[in-house]
């Protein structure tokens, strides 16, 4: 059998994830202290398993509506009227997902007609292209500035609009950045997007990890809702990532497309996971104030400690995220992070896994234990010096 | 400011000041005049380490003892509670609500040392009603620890998205 001619183009034209080939050279090495991990180092809040535990005691092991627990989505109304004043009908315009990945894909799927454009500000998240792909459309990227601390500006975003853009992803607070967008800085894209009819699916996954300031939701904005998809989950301020439990919110239109798409996928999102979502939504609040202030004393930690090694580091205001310059080094991204690996068993990822606008630049988790990150450091320090 | 220095010091002692002034955005100067100010008010009362001593050679027994008290005029709880508190061999001491008075936490190298400090020293004292012990067979969680073993410590990728 000739599998290359058998696998659809799609899927070929993809490449492989920059992410996993550092997965494989990570494994090859001894006491490696990784600052590549894009996942929460707390598990799960205790209450949040209970309830899952509790829910599998209680016979729940079936399907779920579609849509999903209506409880859940109406727990998820709640939060959204609680936390942004936005107001959406748990019954036709929320679904749980398989985590916000599944929903991207099922929005880029229900929107995109084969070639239309999707405008991409990078560094971003490392699937965003693949699915876009995926689902026949093409990618225009835009290119973001450390000197505007990675946020999107309308002037870029205007040049690279063409007659075929249709979406605009939107991801603040930003992996790889901890860029964050506030609220006069969304307003002049919404602006743009308003002016050219743009869909925006925004990703709002990082939400609750906001530092600095407040985070804005884009579908708050004047005219916005009507035209915005709103993805959010549980993985990162839950500490949930393995649960795979993720919602959309969206005017009933497109979500009853996706619906479409999921019902015939997924079916539906795992109902443990969304038992214990439900428990996270009623009483997780104040362990998600615990986890974020960690996250915040560790940001404050490794971007002083990156700063006086010598790599340039601005300040981020969201995620669990630090994009630090590694050009006073002399060495491309790729090398940086190869060499650091192998000479000192630290993980960093490269910054142009993210895009081209990424070159240059290493993302650095600090969802990690302080003692890590100070060794982490340690060990970067050691290794500038050597160069 | 005061709550979260004592929070940071709570689960790690060992934090400089420079570290603590780092991670929540202060002065050093800030932190260390702060950290005077609480272990002069005796907030801070004491830096100590916590120990799972099951994994290490010492013999060591601990006894949670509920006491009942006479509480005499004039005369209090506290006083019991000084001259209870004052040996070596007492851990700690607390006034409790319900079924008795006094709850101490008595260590030894033996069970027979603890019940030979229960029988002599702590029955006789006056006002002592009477005593009812408690061994420590195994230590789960202590100060919002939980001791290692019970828990595997969650497996990660080294790399995620």
């Amino acid at each position: 059998m000739n599998w290359s001619e058998m696998i659809s183009p799609r899927v070929q034209a993809i490449p492989p994830s920059g992410i996993r080939k550092f997965f494989d050279l990570a494994s090859g090495v001894e006491d490696v202290i990784s600052l590549g991990v894009g996942e929460p180092d707390f598990v799960t809040p205790w209450h949040i398993r209970e309830a899952a535990f509790y829910s599998l005691e209680q016979g729940d092991t079936m399907y779920t509506s579609n849509y999903g627990l209506l409880e859940l989505r109406e727990e998820i109304a709640n939060l959204l009227k609680r936390d942004y004043k936005l107001e959406y009908n748990p019954k036709n315009q929320i679904l749980v997902t398989v985590g916000v990945s599944e929903a991207l894909d099922l929005a880029l799927r229900a929107l995109l007609k084969e070639g239309e454009e999707v405008l991409l500000p990078e560094p971003c998240y490392v699937s965003y292209e693949p699915s876009t792909l995926l689902a026949g459309g093409k990618v225009v990227r835009i290119k973001t500035k450390a000197e505007d601390n990675f946020k999107l500006r309308a002037k870029d975003l205007r040049e690279a609009i063409t007659s075929k853009s249709k979406v605009l992803v939107l991801c603040y607070p930003s992996n790889p950045t901890g860029a964050t967008m506030d609220k006069e800085d969304l307003e002049e894209i919404a602006e743009v997007v308003k002016e050219h009819n743009l869909i925006v699916l925004s990703d709002e996954i990082y939400s609750r990890l906001t530092y600095e300031g407040e985070h804005t939701s884009f579908a708050t904005l004047e005219g916005m809702k009507e035209r915005t998809i709103l993805f959010n989950g549980f993985s990162k301020a839950y500490a949930m990532t393995g649960w795979r439990v993720g919602y959309v919110a969206a005017p009933e239109e497109i979500l009853q497309a996706m619906m479409k798409i999921h019902q015939y996928t997924m079916l539906c999102a795992p109902i443990v996971s969304q038992k214990a979502a439900l428990e996270a939504l009623r009483n997780g609040d104040r362990e998600v104030e615990k986890m974020v202030k960690s996250y915040n004393q560790r940001r404050r930690v490794i971007v002083k400690g990156l700063n006086e090694i010598g790599l340039e580091c601005f300040k981020p205001k969201g995620s669990f995220y630090v994009f630090p310059s590694i050009k006073s080094t002399g060495l491309s991204s790729d090398e940086f992070a190869e060499r650091l690996l192998k000479e000192e068993g630290v993980v960093v990822i490269p910054g142009n896994v993210f895009g081209e606008s990424g070159e240059g630049f290493i993302r650095c988790s600090y969802a990690s234990s302080l003692d890590n990150i100070y060794e982490a450091l340690k060990r970067i320090e050691r290794f500038i010096k050597k160069l | 400011m005061r709550d979260d220095i004592l929070e940071l010091l709570k689960n790690n002692s060992k934090l400089s000041h420079e570290q603590i002034a780092t991670m929540l955005d202060l002065s050093v100067k800030e932190v260390e005049d702060e950290i005077i100010q609480l272990e002069e008010k005796n907030v801070i009362v004491k830096y100590s380490t916590l120990i799972d001593w099951d994994k290490t050679d010492k013999e060591l027994v601990s006894a949670l003892i509920d006491v009942k008290v006479t509480p005499e005029r004039d005369f209090g709880f506290d006083a019991v509670a000084k001259r209870i508190y004052k040996f070596p061999e007492v851990n700690s001491v607390h006034l409790m609500s319900g079924g008795y008075d006094l709850s101490v936490q008595v260590e030894g190298r033996t069970m027979k040392e603890v019940a030979l400090f229960v029988a002599e020293k702590l029955s006789t004292i006056e006002h002592v009603q009477s005593t009812a012990t408690h061994f420590m067979l195994k230590t789960y969680k202590k100060d919002g620890v939980i001791f290692k073993g019970e828990n595997k410590p969650a497996e990660r990728l080294v790399v995620s998205p």
